[in-house]
């Protein structure tokens, strides 16, 4: 293991630990050496699409591997890019695009990313669709109020190449930071229709639904690729690459597929 | 004569005094300088040029003072009456106004939209009689930063009412004048530079809004993407340089208007 740059940060962790609030650093918040199995605290950086699923697999991986303890850091995969490029803190990414995995593999920061699901988008509207709407073209119907993700994050992006690959021009009211933005918008009544993941409907309860057969089911509509690498600055290598193992094992993929992924 | 030392100003500083005085000083010096230091200065023109970032400023400049102007217009007044009529409920009322001041502003935004958005209790009326939606607009974002800037003016107004001489007031009402007269010619000339701090102040966190546009007006560039928003989004594309130089536009204006303000707010020489 490379026990050379991971001693001076031990120490400053140790100096935080004394400034702050006693309670934020018990015993047990590091990795436990030379006991060969996952052990201490693991740090989980994941897209906001990846909740549901990776808060299940967090507890079964705690439960299969006592001592351990799994923190999840759940933000727009851009931001979670951001905090690692510039401070660090994450044991393990796992990202909503190949692109902004690729800047934190580009800054040396994670290595050898794999793809461990895939997710379509589906147009997310209220629960009995009081609009009709019935394809992506019915969203440049004027006087429809229609919420994306921004261009900046992956969910945005994707959906600007279906809008694309349609020939559709949408009048969108507003392009939200992140996907879940979408469905509360929608799932408040603000807006008629978003574009969101297939998997953020499982999630999305009672109050909305998708519009199945709105053209991005076909097999060369836009998939977003989620990969997942254990950090090179990771604290925690060995319980990373225990995880890892687990998100791309067969209990971590009916977990995803559960939530509505398309896993390989 | 000699000067005496000022009371108050001990020569020689306690350590106890002098350490987490200093810690509190890195606290908020730390970061700004960080700031200043990781600034694009040889791209910043161009940064700050850009078409999004022109749109941004432009906008997030009409939407403050739009916000401003809505403070003072019905803010002024409210501080009045809290200041100045008695009646039961006044404390409560003044908590609540006071309220965005410490409420999350996604909380603010959230509350928005259950009073004024699509299915609001006062926004499905609007829908309704007037067509008239404020989420996704402009006119929703001006709320939004209305909602969160308006309690530095009353509470800073309100202060201003109660501490004002009213003998001075009486005096004048004595004299024959009336209550419009008295209030422009007695009230406002005692109270005008706290009312103006307090002006500001809402104008200066108009400006910086951000959780409760967001959360109720959306973010549509030209329309509710003010420059905090377009900062956020910049960072969300990895555009760290380009935030960085909006940012310090930000935080230019506010140290200059805290600045301005400092005899008023803290009383400082």
């Amino acid at each position: 293991m490379r026990a050379g740059p991971q001693a001076p940060r031990r120490l400053a962790a140790l100096g935080v630990c004394g400034a702050l609030v006693a309670g934020a650093c018990g015993p047990g918040a590091g990795p436990v050496e030379g006991g060969g199995g996952p052990a201490g605290r693991l740090v989980v950086f994941a897209a906001s699409s990846l909740t549901e699923p990776f808060a299940r697999l967090g507890r079964e991986f705690e439960s299969a591997h006592p001592g351990t303890k799994v923190r999840f850091n759940f933000a727009g995969s851009s931001a979670l890019a951001r905090q690692i490029t510039e401070g660090g803190g994450a044991d393990v990414f796992a990202a909503a695009d190949e692109s902004t995995m690729a800047r934190v593999t580009g800054a040396g920061r994670a290595r050898h990313p794999v793809v461990m699901a895939r997710n379509r988008l589906t147009v997310l509207v209220e629960r009995g669709n009081p609009k009709g709407i019935r394809s992506l073209a019915d969203l440049a119907r004027p006087g429809l109020v229609v919420v994306v993700c921004a261009p900046e994050v992956p969910c945005g992006r994707l959906a600007v190449d279906a809008f694309a690959a349609a020939g559709v021009v949408p009048r969108v009211s507003s392009s939200e930071e992140n996907v879940k933005a979408v469905v509360a918008r929608v799932a408040l009544g603000e807006a008629d229709a978003g574009i969101v993941y297939r998997s953020d409907v499982t999630a999305a309860g009672a109050r909305v639904e998708a519009v199945d057969a709105a053209g991005l089911d076909a097999d060369d509509a836009p998939q977003a690729v989620y990969p997942i690498a254990v950090t090179t600055t990771s604290a925690n290598p060995v319980a990373a690459r225990a995880f890892v193992a687990l998100v791309v094992s067969a209990r971590g993929r009916a977990a995803l597929a559960a939530s509505g992924f398309m896993v390989p | 004569m000699r000067a005496r030392a000022r009371p108050g100003a001990p020569r020689r500083l306690p350590p106890l005094v002098a350490g987490p005085a200093a810690v509190a000083a890195a606290l908020f010096v730390l970061p700004l300088a960080a700031l200043a230091a990781r600034a694009p200065w040889a791209d910043l023109w161009s940064d700050l040029t850009h078409p999004a970032a022109r749109t941004a400023l432009r906008l997030s400049l009409v939407c403050s003072l739009w916000a401003t102007a809505l403070a003072v217009v019905f803010g002024l007044p409210l501080a009045w009456v809290l200041a100045r009529v008695p009646f039961p409920g006044r404390r409560a009322l003044r908590a609540v106004v006071l309220v965005p001041l410490v409420l999350p502003p996604v909380v603010g935004g959230v509350a928005l939209l259950l009073a004024f958005g699509r299915r609001g209790v006062l926004g499905r009326l609007l829908d309704e009689w007037f067509s008239v939606t404020l989420p996704f607009t402009t006119a929703g974002a001006v709320l939004a930063e209305t909602f969160v800037a308006m309690p530095f003016l009353v509470i800073t107004a309100e202060a201003a009412f109660r501490a004002a001489d009213r003998r001075y007031e009486e005096a004048a009402r004595t004299l024959g004048a009336r209550r419009w007269a008295v209030f422009r010619r007695v009230t406002l000339p005692l109270t005008w530079p706290a009312l103006a701090a307090g002006a500001l102040l809402a104008w200066a966190r108009a400006l910086g809004e951000f959780g409760a546009t967001i959360t109720f007006a959306g973010n549509t560039p030209g329309r509710t993407t003010t420059v905090p928003l377009e900062v956020y989004l910049l960072l969300e594309s990895g555009r760290l340089d380009s935030a960085v130089a909006l940012s310090l536009v930000l935080l230019v204006v506010s140290v200059t208007i805290l600045a301005v303000l400092r005899d008023r707010w803290v009383g400082a020489r």
